[in-house]
């Protein structure tokens, strides 16, 4: 309980807000890197998973792609791309692993989605005169937009826990707060920068939980219940 | 004075064979300390997660909290999920073990759960009509046909402890994660792709076997399907 008062104590302090290397510089770096990596990593994914789910291919590739995904521990790929060339880019690793990690879930999910339209309305729209195109966009994107959501959210929960890991290989955000308390042996400022991590993390999910509550009918009623 | 010897080691190459048979201790102990880490996090977990996903099928009223608590410990990033438990645990292994059973938790619990629920009410009602007991029900038919999303669960659960245990370095007991973290302190190239392709066979490696023992339990869904 000491612990939790003095951690409390390290968050009331004003000092460790501001400036450099302060709360609120890592928390706008957390919050740049999250949503500037899912936003490159929609852009990535979704086009393929949209047009292999379309087309009935790779499925295996993008199904697969999620083991692999979790059977390759985010910490190494941060390190292994901090030691490349890349690494002296600033935040370059951070980015390039973050988008990694953000793929899959997208990618299977929004797969999985498509390839789970019903086929018989697929064959009404095909018999309605609909092109691929047209089929793609106003019939399967709509009815998959459940899964592509909850692969979105996958994907940003993911962002936020590995860009948390970068700050062990030297990346920003609010994980250099841990890493620097563990640095400086400050149990105090490990645990508050953890729980500040924490409420980011839980933060995310519930902005997408509303998300989905408040979505028209058509979007919730396939999502997961 | 002697010259520095020109081997991969001194030219810091990302693949090097001198490593491997020059560091075969140090890499043998962290495997080591990997496997422990995870086994002993996983059995902890499966041996909560079982009542607990028996109990959430027996009570609906208990299911809501308990997946909504388990959701909330996944959703919980690793670096933090360590921190939080620092000042219980100090800088131990039982540390990086109670991370890894909240994180296996979720996984188990969710999956054991789907497949009690899958189990068909006609089955459930055969039984009871043969006159079973509900303690020889659950052993006998529920468990047993709730085995294969279990195994699902458990396999996703071990491959991913074996990559969060490394996030363990941060206090000193990371397995494999410990020689990629000091590999990047002091920029060794061929430590940290050595220790990090390791960590990949080891959650490939426990995968086929978990899919083995799957087989070996559940011998009725290889005729089913044949």
């Amino acid at each position: 309980m000491k612990t939790l008062a003095d951690a409390w104590d390290w968050l009331a302090d004003s000092a460790h807000w501001a400036g450099d290397g302060g709360i609120w510089q890592r928390l706008t770096q957390h919050l740049v890197l999250t949503v500037v990596c899912l936003l490159i990593a929609c852009l990535v994914a979704l086009p393929v998973a949209l047009v292999l789910g379309h087309l009935g291919r790779g499925g295996a590739l993008a199904v697969n792609i999620s083991n692999v995904g979790r059977a390759v521990p985010t910490f190494a790929v941060l390190v292994l791309l901090l030691l490349t060339p890349l690494g002296r880019w600033g935040e370059g690793p951070t980015v390039v692993a973050l988008v990694l990690f953000a793929v899959p879930p997208l990618l299977t999910n929004a797969y999985v989605g498509m390839r789970g339209v019903d086929r018989s309305v697929v064959q009404a729209a095909r018999g309605m005169g609909m092109t691929g195109p047209q089929l793609l966009w106003r019939v399967e994107a709509p009815l998959a937009l459940p899964l592509i959501m909850s692969g979105v959210r996958l994907a940003a929960v993911q962002l936020v826990a590995t860009a948390t890991i970068a700050a062990l290989a030297g990346g920003g955000g609010l994980g250099r707060i841990i890493t620097a308390g563990f640095n400086l042996a400050s149990t105090p400022q490990v645990v508050a920068g953890a729980v500040l991590v924490a409420v980011f993390a839980l933060l995310v999910e519930g902005l997408f939980e509303i998300a989905e509550r408040f979505a028209p009918g058509r979007a919730r009623r396939n999502g997961k219940g | 004075m002697t010259a520095p010897p020109d081997d991969c080691l001194a030219r810091n190459e990302w693949i090097c064979g001198k490593y491997l048979s020059t560091r075969r201790d140090i890499l043998v102990d962290a495997v080591l300390q990997h496997l422990e880490l995870t086994a002993l996090s996983v059995v902890l977990a499966l041996a909560i997660a079982l009542p607990l996903a028996v109990l959430a099928r027996r009570w609906s009223l208990a299911a809501g909290p308990v997946l909504a608590l388990t959701t909330v410990l996944y959703t919980i990033p690793s670096l933090a999920m360590y921190s939080l438990l620092l000042p219980v645990y100090g800088l131990s292994s039982t540390l990086v073990v109670a991370g890894l059973v909240l994180y296996s938790l979720t996984l188990l619990v969710r999956n054991i759960l789907a497949g009690l629920r899958a189990v068909p009410e006609e089955t459930r009602q055969a039984a009871r009509g043969l006159g079973y007991g509900p303690i020889r029900l659950l052993l006998t038919v529920e468990l047993p046909l709730a085995l294969p999303a279990a195994m699902a669960g458990l396999r996703i659960a071990t491959v991913s402890a074996v990559s969060l245990a490394t996030v363990g370095a941060i206090v000193g007991f990371g397995g494999l994660g410990n020689l990629i973290y000091s590999g990047m302190n002091t920029y060794f190239k061929a430590q940290v792709l050595t220790a990090s392709v390791l960590c990949v066979l080891v959650a490939v490696l426990a995968d086929l076997l978990l899919l083995g023992v799957q087989r070996l339990l559940t011998p009725w869904t290889r005729a089913a399907r044949s």
